[in-house]
C-alpha cells in the first residue's frame, strides 16, 4: 500500500505484525478519542521492610528470570557515556539469553560495542528513536533478522502504553538512589539532569531495576523515579563515563555558515508573527538550532519581550535565559548538558517532565502542542518541505527521529535550520531518502541561500514579505542547488525492508531499506 | 601539456581534494585511482569531469592519485589544473 506522502509501505511485516500506514499529521487524533486500548500494567506486592537491594547487576538480572525472546528497555540520559547499555547486554548474553529486543528511548555512538550482540542472535530487534555509529550502520545493512522500528519520544510513550513494546525488564540508571529505588539525575557525581524518558518505563515494564553509583540516604529526593515502580537497586562502580555523562556545556557553534542560517532564521522568527509576549520556545541542541536562541536572546532583550516556557531538550544556554528572566520556567524531558543539572535542582521554574506530558499525541494535549515556535535541524529536506533526520546520504541510520516530529506537528511556527548542501551532497532536493517528519508540519525552511514559506503558510510569507525579507521557492532553491553540486545517484537498496519510521500516531510515515554493501 | 616531474594540488580538507600527478611513459594511458567519500553519488560524474578535463589539456598519458573529501566540480577543475601545471612545469608551487 501507499501512504498519503506515496511512500510504499507493505501490508505486514514479519516480527512486527499489520502496518497502518501514514495518512496526515492529525488524521488519527482529530476524533479525539483513541481505538487502540491502554494495556494494564503490571499488579506487584512487596512486603514491608524487605530489601530491594543486589549486590551486583548480574544478580539483579538473575532475580528478574531473564528469558530469550525478552524485551529490556534503557533511557539514553547518559548521553555519550553510557556504559550500562552494555554491560546489561554482556550479561544477559553471557548467561545465553538470545533473541532480545532492546527497547532503549535512543542509542548512540556510546553504544557501538553492543554491535557483536546484534551479530550473535542476543539482540534479534531494536526500538529506538534514534541510532547511530556503527549500530546505525550494521542495522541498515540488516544485521538484524527483524526489522527494527524508529519512533518519536512521543511515540515511544503511546507504543509503551499500548502494548506495541511490552517491556519485560526495564535497567534505568541514575546518578542518586536510594535502597527502595527513589532514583534521580539531578544530582551525584554522575549527574546528567532529566530522567523524562524513562518514566514510562518504570509505570510500565514488568520489572525493573534501578542502577547506581551513588546511593543516597533515604529517602532520595526529587523522586523522579518512585519506589513504588522499582523491583531491584543496584549499586554499581561506573555507570559509565563521568566526564562525559557529567561534563561541559554545550557550546554555541563558531561556523560561519550555520552562525548565518541562525541569524536569518532569528530574522524570520521575529516577524513571523509569533514572537510575541507570552511565547514558548524550543530548539535542538545541533548547529544552527541552538545558534538560533543566541539572536532570539538578543531579540527579546531589544524588544523587552518576555516568554513563558521553554521546552524540551534543555542546554545550560536555556538556562541562561531563564535566569535573566526571558522565560519564566523550562519543562525539561532531557538535559542536553550538565550545567542544566544544578537548575533542575535548585530552580523550581525548572521542571522536570515525563516524555508523555512532552510529546505522547495519545493524551489530552502534551506540552509541544501548546508550542509556539520550534526551530529544528533536517539531513535533508525536499520540495514538499517532507523532513529526514535519520538516514545518512548513504542510506545508513545515523540520526533520530526524537522529538522532531512531536513539536514540528505542535508548535505554531516550525522552523528548519539547515545548509542548502553540505560538502557536495544536496541537503534541499526533490525526494528525500527517508521521512521523518511529514512536510505539511513545517512551515518555512531557512538555508543559507534562500528562505522558503510553505505554500500553504501564506500568511506568514506575506508577514515576511512586508518585513522586507526575501522569499524563495522551494523548487528554485532545489534546482539552484543541483546545479551547483550535480545531482546525485540515489542510493542502492535491497527490496528487503531492514526497518520501518513510525509517525507519532502509530501509523507508518516511510520504511528503510537494505543498503547495497 | 607535456609532463615533466611529480606535482600535487589541493588538501585533504573536507570540500577539497588532493590530487597528485605523476609522468608516465607515452602510451601507458590514463591510470587514475579516484577515491572519494561521495563515490556512490558522484563517482562517475568525478570521473567522467577528470577525463573531460585532461582531453582539454591533450594529456592521454598520466598517473593520477586523487582523495576527493566531497569538493564541487569547479574546486576539483581548479586543482586537477594547477597540479598538472605544477607537473608540466609551467606554475610553480606557492612554497619555495
Amino acid at each position: 500500500m501507499k501512504n498519503i506522502l506515496q511512500r510504499e509501505i507493505p501490508e505486514e511485516l514479519e516480527g512486527i505484525g499489520k502496518l497502518e500506514a501514514f495518512e496526515g499529521a492529525f488524521s488519527k487524533l482529530k476524533k479525539g478519542w483513541m481505538e487502540e486500548k491502554t494495556v494494564p500494567p503490571p499488579n506487584k506486592a512487596k512486603m514491608p521492610h524487605s530489601s530491594k537491594i543486589c549486590d551486583t547487576l548480574r544478580d539483579a538480572i538473575l532475580k528478574t528470570k531473564p528469558r530469550d525472546g525478552m524485551t529490556v528497555s534503557f533511557h539514553h540520559h547518559l548521553r555519550g557515556g553510557d556504559n550500562l547499555v552494555y554491560e546489561a547486554i554482556k550479561i544477559l548474553a553471557d548467561l545465553g539469553i538470545k533473541d532480545i529486543t532492546l527497547a532503549a528511548s535512543s542509542l548512540t555512538t556510546a553504544h557501538d560495542p553492543i554491535l557483536p550482540y546484534f551479530k550473535d542472535g542476543t539482540i534479534t530487534q531494536v526500538y529506538a528513536s534514534g541510532i547511530r555509529g556503527e549500530l546505525g550502520k550494521a542495522i541498515a545493512e540488516g544485521v538484524l533478522p527483524k526489522p527494527f522500528v524508529i519512533h518519536s519520544h512521543g511515540g515511544r510513550v503511546r507504543s509503551v502504553h499500548t502494548g506495541k513494546i511490552k517491556i519485560d525488564l526495564a535497567i534505568l540508571a541514575a546518578s542518586a538512589a536510594d535502597e527502595e529505588g527513589n532514583a534521580t539525575g539531578a544530582h551525584g557525581p554522575s549527574a546528567f539532569g532529566s530522567m523524562g524518558y524513562a518514566a514510562i518505563d518504570s509505570w510500565y515494564a514488568k520489572q525493573v531495576i534501578v542502577v547506581t553509583d551513588n546511593i543516597v540516604d533515604y529517602p532520595c529526593v526529587p523522586q523522579s523515579i518512585t519506589q513504588n515502580y522499582i523491583d531491584y537497586v543496584v549499586k554499581v562502580d561506573s555507570i559509565g563515563d563521568p566526564s562525559k555523562i557529567a561534563g561541559g556545556t554545550t557550546r554555541i557553534t563558531k561556523a560561519p555558515m550555520d552562525l548565518q542560517i541562525a541569524r536569518l532564521a532569528a530574522q524570520v522568527i521575529e516577524h513571523s508573527g509569533e514572537l510575541k509576549e507570552g511565547f514558548s520556545f524550543q530548539v535542538g541542541a545541533g548547529g544552527a538550532s541552538l545558534a538560533v536562541a543566541k539572536y532570539i536572546r538578543k531579540i527579546m532583550k531589544h524588544r523587552s519581550i518576555k516568554g513563558s516556557f521553554i521546552l524540551g531538550g534543555v542546554t545550560s544556554y536555556g538556562v541562561d535565559m531563564l535566569n535573566e528572566g526571558l522565560f519564566r520556567s523550562i519543562f525539561d524531558v532531557q538535559s542536553f548538558d550538565a550545567a542544566v543539572s544544578s537548575s533542575l535542582l535548585e530552580n523550581q521554574y525548572h521542571i522536570e517532565i515525563p516524555a508523555g506530558l512532552y510529546a505522547n499525541p495519545f493524551n489530552c494535549g502534551c506540552m509541544t502542542n501548546k508550542l509556539d515556535i520550534v526551530v529544528l535541524g533536517a539531513l535533508e529536506i525536499d520540495t514538499n518541505f517532507n523532513v529526514n533526520v535519520i538516514t545518512g546520504s548513504e542510506g545508513y541510520v545515523r540520526g533520530a527521529s526524537g522529538g522532531h516530529s512531536d513539536t514540528a506537528s505542535g508548535a505554531n511556527l516550525t522552523v528548519v535550520v539547515c545548509p542548502s548542501f553540505r560538502g557536495r551532497i544536496p541537503i534541499v532536493k526533490k525526494k528525500v531518502h527517508t521521512i521523518v517528519t511529514p512536510g505539511e508540519s513545517i512551515d518555512v525552511l531557512v538555508t543559507e541561500r534562500g528562505i522558503c514559506v510553505n505554500p500553504q503558510k501564506s500568511e506568514l510569507k506575506a508577514n515576511l514579505e512586508s518585513a522586507g525579507i526575501k522569499v524563495k521557492d522551494i523548487e528554485v532553491l532545489a534546482e539552484e542547488v543541483e546545479g551547483i553540486t550535480g545531482k546525485a545517484k540515489p542510493i542502492e537498496t535491497t527490496e528487503r525492508v531492514v526497518g520501518i519510521v513510525e509517525y507519532r500516531d502509530g501509523t507508518v510515515i516511510d520504511v528503510i531499506h537494505q543498503v547495497k554493501e | 601539456m607535456e609532463l615533466k616531474t611529480k606535482a600535487q594540488a589541493g588538501s585533504f580538507e573536507s570540500s577539497d581534494v588532493l590530487i597528485l600527478v605523476e609522468p608516465v611513459e607515452k602510451g601507458a594511458g590514463r591510470i587514475i585511482e579516484l577515491k572519494s567519500i561521495v563515490m556512490q553519488q558522484f563517482g562517475d560524474d568525478l570521473l567522467g569531469q577528470i577525463h573531460a578535463n585532461l582531453d582539454d589539456f591533450k594529456i592521454d598519458d598520466v598517473r593520477l592519485i586523487i582523495n576527493d573529501k566531497g569538493a564541487l566540480p569547479p574546486t576539483v577543475s581548479a586543482r586537477l589544473e594547477t597540479a598538472l601545471k605544477r607537473a608540466a612545469q609551467l606554475q610553480s608551487g606557492t612554497l619555495k
